[in-house]
C-alpha cells in the first residue's frame, strides 16, 4: 500500500514553568492512501500532540517540535516554509476538534467559516464558494443548509455544529483528515451518526483519516488499523483485527479488558492500575513499567525496540522482543 | 426583537435615569449653603429689592416640590436657567462651547480608540516579550497619570523648550475662524477650503487631544491585552490556523472581531473619562469648550452654569451608553436584544 | 499541645492556600514594584517630621459660615521665592519660599487620608446597600440599582466638581464629592458578588438549617465577596487621590496654601516656565503614588482571581 503520510522519530515538547514535559518522544507512523488509522490512548498521552504536530500548529512558547521527519506526499513538513505548510492546511491536511461550540469562531456566521476555507484554498468566486458551501453542508446531512449558512454557531445545536466543522474541514476535500476526538464532547445518540457521517463523507471523498479517540469501540466500528499510545510512544501498532484478536502489549491488554462486553458475563471490569505519569519526570526506560504486571528490570533501564509480531503488527515490549 | 423596538424600549427606559439626574442636581443646587440670590445679585453689598426680585425670579421662596416642577419645566423647554458668570442663557454659552469640546473629545478618541487596540493586541501577541513590557507600563502611566500635570508637561517640552506646537487655544491669533457651520474648525476650514485654519486648528488640536486620549489608550489598551490573551489560545483560533490562513487574517479578523466586543464594554466608561479629562485639558490648554465654561462657572459661583453642564453632560453619557449597547448587539450575535 | 499547634493543624489546607498566593505574588515584579512603592510612601508620611526641613503649624479658625476649621499654615520666606533644584531645597522652592520637598512630605499623608477615607466610607455604603439589593432582590434591589444607574450617568469627574461646587471649596468636602462618585461602583460589585455566592450550596445549606438572615449575610456571603472588593479597592486608592488632585487643580479643594499635590500645581502653573520644579514634583508625587496601587491592584487581581492563577 501506497504512503500518504510518514512520521518518523517525532520529538514534541513542552517548556513550561515546571519544567519540560516531554509529550512525544520518537513517534513512528505510517498513515496509507485511503486508510483509516485510529490513535488511542489514556488522556494526556499525547495523542492530540502529535496531531497538532503534523499539522504544524504547536504553538511556540510553550511547545516545540525538536526533532523528526513528517513526510506527506513526498514532501517533509517540518522543513518546507510556513507559508507552503499554510497551503497544505486546510486544503490537503484538515482537523477537526473535540468541542464543535469553542472551536467555531461565534462572531461569524457558519457559512462565511466554511467559504473562507473554501475561498482561501480554491480559485473561486463568492458565488461559487457558496455554492460548494451548501453542496458541502448537504453532504454532512445537514438540515435545512440555506438557512444554517447564515446563522451563527450558538444557534446550532452541538451535532449540527460538529456537521459544520466537518463540512469545513473537508471542504476543499483534503487526501488526509484529522479527527481529535470528534464525538467525545456529544450526546451518545448524536455521536453514532457524526461518526457515521465521517465515516461516509471521507469514503466519498476517497482521503485518508487519522482519528483520534480513547474509545475503542468507535475504533473498531470504523479504522481499518490502530495505533496504541502511551506517555509519548507508540507502544503497539497493527490491523484492527490483528489488535483487538491478538494484543501483545500489557497496556493494549489492560485497554481491551476495560471494555465493557456484552455476552461475557463479568463480575467488574478490569481497570489497569496506576495512572498516566508525569511527562516532566518520566518513569525511566518503558515508561509504562511502573503500572506493568509483567515488568522486568530490563524495562526500567531500556526503552524497548519495536518488534514485528507478524506482517503489519508491531509492538515495543521487552516481553515480546526477549521472547524470541 | 427588532432593532428599532429596542431603540424605542430603551429610549423610554431613559426617562426615569434622566429624571433622577435631573432631581440630583435639584436636589445639589439646594444644599448650596450660601444665599445664592445674594451671590447673584453681587455680594454683601447687594441692595434688598435686587436680592427679593432674583429670589421671586428664582421661585425661591415657594416649596421645594414646585421649585422642582418649575425646573424641570424649564427644561423640558430647553432652558437650563441663566449663566450669571456669561450673563446670557445657559444654554446659549454651551450651545457656543460644544462644538470645541466635541471636536477635542472626538479626536481624542480616534487617537485612543484605533492605537489602543493595535498596541493591546501588538502586547498580547509578543507577550513577555520587551515590547509588551513597554506598551504595559505606557498603559499603567496612563491611568496613573494626573491629566492637568501631563499637559503642562507637554506644554513645558513642545511649546517652550522645543516650540514646534502651539502652547493653547484653538487657533493662531492670526488666523481667521472658518465660517461657522459646525463649529468643528477642522471640518468648517475643509468644507470651506480654508487650510490656512485647518492646518492652525489641527497644529493647536495635537497636544490637548494628546493628552486627554493618553488616559483612555491606557484602557483600552489594558482590555484589548487581557481578552487577546484569552481569545488567542482559544479553539476557534486553533480552527482557525488549521484552516491555512494566513497568521495576520488569524489575528486580525478571528481575534480581533472577538476582542473588540470586551472593548467595547468598557467604552461607556472610557466615554466619561474623556468628558470628565475634557474639564481639566480644556483648563489648561484655554480651550473655548463647555468644561473650561464649568470650571469658569465653578469658580465665579455661578451654580445654575454648573448644574446646567451636569445635566446635558448626563445626557451626553446617557446617549452614548445607548449607542454602546446597540453596537454591541451588532458586535455579538450571541447578544439577543432586549435580554 | 499547644494551642497554635491546634490553630495550625485546623487551618492546614487555609494556610497552605495563602502561602500559594503570596509565592505567586512574590513572583510578580510588577507587583512587587507597586508595593514597594506603596510602602515607600507609607514611610514617607509616617516620617514626614524627621524627611521634612520645613514644618507646617495649624491653627483653628472660625469661617465665614460660623464653624471651626483647622487651617494648615506654612512660613513665608520671600526670599528664597522660586529657588530651583539645590542641596538646600532639594524640589527648590515655590512662590512663597516654601520648600517644596518638605510640602510634598507632608502632602503624602493628606492623600493616604483622603484615599483611605473615600475608599473606606464608598466600601461602607457599598457593603450595606449590595448586600440589602443582592440578598433581599425584588423592589428593593430594583429601587436601590435605578439610583445607581443615576449617579453613574454622570461622568464621575463632572458629578464630584457639581458637588464639591455646591458644597464649596475645602478639602473635606471633596472628599464628601468623591464618597458620592464612588459608592454606586462599590454597591453593584458588592451586589453582584452576593448573586453570584448566594446561590451556592452551602449558603442554601445554612438557609435550610434556618440560619438568620443576617448571620448568612455577614458570616457565609460577605467574607467570599471579599478578595474583588479588596483589589477595587486598592486600585480606588489611586484613583480617588487622582481626582482629588484633579479637583483641587481647578480650585474646589484644600485652600491655598495647604500642602496639596494637586493644589501645588495649580498654584505653580502660573510659573511653568520660569521654575518648572514648582509643577514637576508634586506631579511626579501623583503619578508614584497612583501607579504603586494600580500596579499592586493589577497584581492582586491576577493572584487572587481563580480563573487566572493557575
Amino acid at each position: 500500500m501506497e504512503d500518504l503520510l510518514k512520521v518518523r522519530g517525532l520529538k514534541t515538547y513542552f517548556y513550561t514553568y515546571e519544567g519540560v514535559v516531554k509529550a512525544l518522544e520518537g513517534i513512528n507512523l505510517d498513515i496509507y492512501k485511503g486508510e483509516s488509522l485510529g490513535l488511542v490512548g489514556e488522556t494526556g498521552c499525547g495523542k492530540s500532540v502529535t496531531a497538532l504536530s503534523i499539522m504544524r500548529l504547536i504553538q511556540w512558547p510553550p511547545g516545540k517540535i525538536i526533532d523528526g521527519e513528517i513526510h506527506f506526499n513526498g514532501k517533509d513538513l517540518l522543513k518546507i516554509s510556513e507559508e507552503e505548510m499554510r497551503k497544505i492546511r486546510g486544503a490537503e491536511i484538515s482537523m477537526i476538534f473535540q468541542e464543535p461550540m469553542s472551536s467555531l469562531n461565534p462572531v461569524f456566521t457558519i457559512g462565511s467559516q466554511i467559504m473562507e476555507a473554501i475561498t482561501l484554498h480554491q480559485n473561486v468566486n463568492k458565488k461559487e464558494a457558496e455554492e460548494k458551501a451548501i453542496e458541502m453542508l448537504n453532504l454532512v446531512r445537514m438540515p435545512d443548509p440555506e438557512k444554517v449558512m447564515n446563522q451563527y454557531p450558538h444557534e446550532l445545536s452541538g451535532g449540527m455544529q460538529q456537521r459544520a466543522m466537518i463540512a469545513m474541514a473537508l471542504s476543499c476535500r483534503p487526501s488526509l483528515l484529522i479527527a481529535d476526538e470528534p464525538t467525545t464532547a456529544l450526546d451518545v445518540t448524536v455521536q453514532a451518526q457524526i461518526l457515521d457521517v465521517i465515516q461516509r463523507v471521507n469514503k466519498e471523498l476517497d482521503s485518508s483519516m487519522l482519528l483520534i479517540t480513547h474509545d475503542l469501540g468507535v475504533v473498531a466500528q470504523i479504522c481499518d488499523r490502530v495505533a496504541v499510545m502511551y506517555a509519548g510512544y507508540i507502544v503497539e501498532i497493527g490491523t484492527v483485527k490483528q489488535i483487538f484478536k491478538n494484543p501483545q502489549h500489557p497496556y493494549t491488554k489492560g485497554l481491551m479488558n476495560a471494555i465493557p462486553k456484552i455476552h461475557v458475563k463479568t463480575k467488574r471490569l478490569e481497570v489497569i492500575r496506576g495512572v498516566v505519569p508525569n511527562l516532566i519526570t518520566p518513569p525511566s526506560g518503558c515508561r509504562f513499567h511502573p503500572r506493568c504486571d509483567h515488568a522486568m528490570d530490563v524495562c526500567k533501564k531500556k526503552v524497548p525496540p519495536v518488534t514485528k509480531v507478524e506482517e503489519g503488527h508491531y509492538v515495543a515490549c521487552f516481553l515480546h522482543g526477549g521472547a524470541k | 426583537m427588532k432593532l428599532r423596538d429596542y431603540i424605542i424600549r430603551r429610549l423610554i427606559l431613559l426617562i426615569p435615569i434622566l429624571l433622577g439626574v435631573t432631581l440630583l442636581t435639584f436636589t445639589v443646587s439646594h444644599i448650596i449653603p450660601a444665599d445664592v440670590a445674594r451671590v447673584f445679585a453681587g455680594g454683601e453689598k447687594a441692595n434688598p429689592e435686587t436680592i427679593a426680585r432674583i429670589r421671586a425670579e428664582m421661585h425661591l421662596d415657594d416649596p421645594l416640590y414646585k421649585q422642582y416642577y418649575y425646573y424641570l419645566n424649564d427644561l423640558i423647554h430647553g432652558n437650563l436657567g441663566k449663566s450669571y458668570s456669561e450673563n446670557r442663557p445657559v444654554v446659549d454659552a454651551i450651545k457656543q462651547y460644544f462644538p470645541a469640546t466635541a471636536e477635542l473629545t472626538v479626536l481624542a478618541m480616534l487617537l485612543a480608540i484605533p492605537i489602543g487596540i493595535i498596541t493591546g493586541i501588538i502586547s498580547a501577541v509578543r507577550r513577555n516579550q520587551w515590547i509588551d513590557h513597554v506598551t504595559r507600563l505606557i498603559a499603567i502611566t496612563g491611568v496613573s497619570i494626573p491629566i492637568f500635570w501631563l499637559a503642562l508637561m507637554l506644554q513645558i517640552a513642545f511649546a517652550y523648550k522645543y516650540p514646534i506646537l502651539p502652547l493653547d487655544s484653538r487657533l493662531g491669533i492670526d488666523v481667521m475662524a472658518p465660517k461657522h457651520i459646525t463649529g468643528l474648525y477642522i471640518f468648517d476650514s475643509l468644507v470651506t477650503g480654508n487650510f490656512a485654519a485647518l492646518k492652525s486648528s489641527i497644529y493647536h488640536l495635537i497636544l490637548p487631544a494628546f493628552t486627554l486620549g493618553y488616559a483612555s489608550l491606557g484602557i483600552i489598551l489594558r482590555i484589548t491585552r487581557s481578552s487577546m490573551l484569552e481569545i488567542v489560545r482559544s479553539d476557534y483560533i486553533r480552527t482557525a490556523r488549521a484552516k491555512g490562513l494566513k497568521e495576520r487574517t488569524v489575528i486580525y479578523k478571528h481575534a480581533l472581531r472577538n476582542a473588540l466586543i470586551p472593548t467595547l464594554t468598557v467604552s461607556g466608561l472610557i466615554f466619561a473619562g474623556l468628558l470628565g479629562g475634557a474639564v481639566l485639558t480644556e483648563t489648561i490648554f484655554n480651550w473655548p469648550g463647555m468644561g473650561r465654561f464649568a470650571v469658569n462657572a465653578v469658580n465665579n459661583l455661578d451654580f445654575s452654569s454648573v448644574m446646567g453642564f451636569t445635566v446635558i453632560m448626563a445626557i451626553i453619557m446617557v446617549t452614548a451608553n445607548l449607542i454602546v449597547d446597540i453596537l454591541y448587539s451588532v458586535l455579538d450575535p450571541r447578544i439577543r436584544l432586549g435580554e | 499541645m499547644g494551642f497554635i499547634d491546634e490553630w495550625k493543624k485546623r487551618n492546614e489546607s487555609r494556610i497552605k492556600e495563602t502561602k500559594f498566593t503570596l509565592s505567586l505574588f512574590r513572583h510578580s515584579l510588577l507587583s512587587m514594584i507597586g508595593l514597594g512603592l506603596i510602602i515607600f510612601i507609607i514611610l514617607v508620611a509616617l516620617f514626614a517630621p524627621y524627611l521634612a526641613k520645613e514644618h507646617p503649624t495649624y491653627v483653628r479658625l472660625l469661617n465665614p459660615e460660623g464653624k471651626y476649621v483647622t487651617e494648615e499654615r506654612w512660613d513665608i520666606h520671600f526670599g528664597d521665592k522660586l529657588l530651583p533644584p539645590s542641596r538646600e531645597h532639594y524640589f527648590g522652592t515655590d512662590d512663597y519660599g516654601h520648600d517644596i520637598f518638605s510640602m510634598i512630605v507632608y502632602g503624602a499623608r493628606l492623600s493616604i487620608k483622603i484615599g483611605l477615607l473615600v475608599v473606606i466610607s464608598a466600601t461602607i455604603i457599598g457593603v450595606i446597600l449590595g448586600a440589602i439589593a443582592g440578598y433581599f432582590g425584588g423592589y428593593l434591589d430594583e429601587f436601590i440599582m435605578r439610583i445607581t444607574d443615576i449617579f453613574l450617568s454622570i461622568p464621575g469627574l463632572i458629578l464630584a466638581m457639581a458637588f464639591a461646587a455646591a458644597l464649596g471649596r475645602s478639602i473635606e468636602h471633596v472628599m464628601y464629592a468623591l464618597i458620592i462618585v464612588w459608592w454606586p461602583t462599590y454597591t453593584r460589585l458588592i451586589r453582584g458578588q452576593i448573586l453570584k455566592t448566594r446561590e451556592e450550596t452551602y449558603v442554601e445549606a445554612a438557609r435550610s438549617l434556618g440560619t438568620p438572615d443576617s448571620k448568612i449575610i455577614f458570616k457565609h456571603i460577605l467574607p467570599n465577596t471579599f478578595a474583588p472588593v479588596f483589589v477595587q479597592m486598592t486600585m480606588d486608592l489611586g484613583n480617588v487621590v487622582l481626582n482629588a488632585a484633579g479637583l483641587s487643580f481647578i480650585g474646589l479643594g484644600a485652600n491655598p496654601g495647604t500642602a496639596e499635590w494637586g493644589l501645588m500645581i495649580s498654584m505653580g502653573r502660573v510659573y511653568i516656565f520660569q521654575a518648572w520644579w514648582y509643577v514637576f514634583f508634586p506631579g511626579l508625587a501623583i503619578v508614584l503614588f497612583v501607579l504603586g496601587f494600580n500596579l499592586l491592584g493589577d497584581g492582586l487581581r491576577d493572584v487572587l482571581d481563580p480563573k487566572l492563577r493557575r
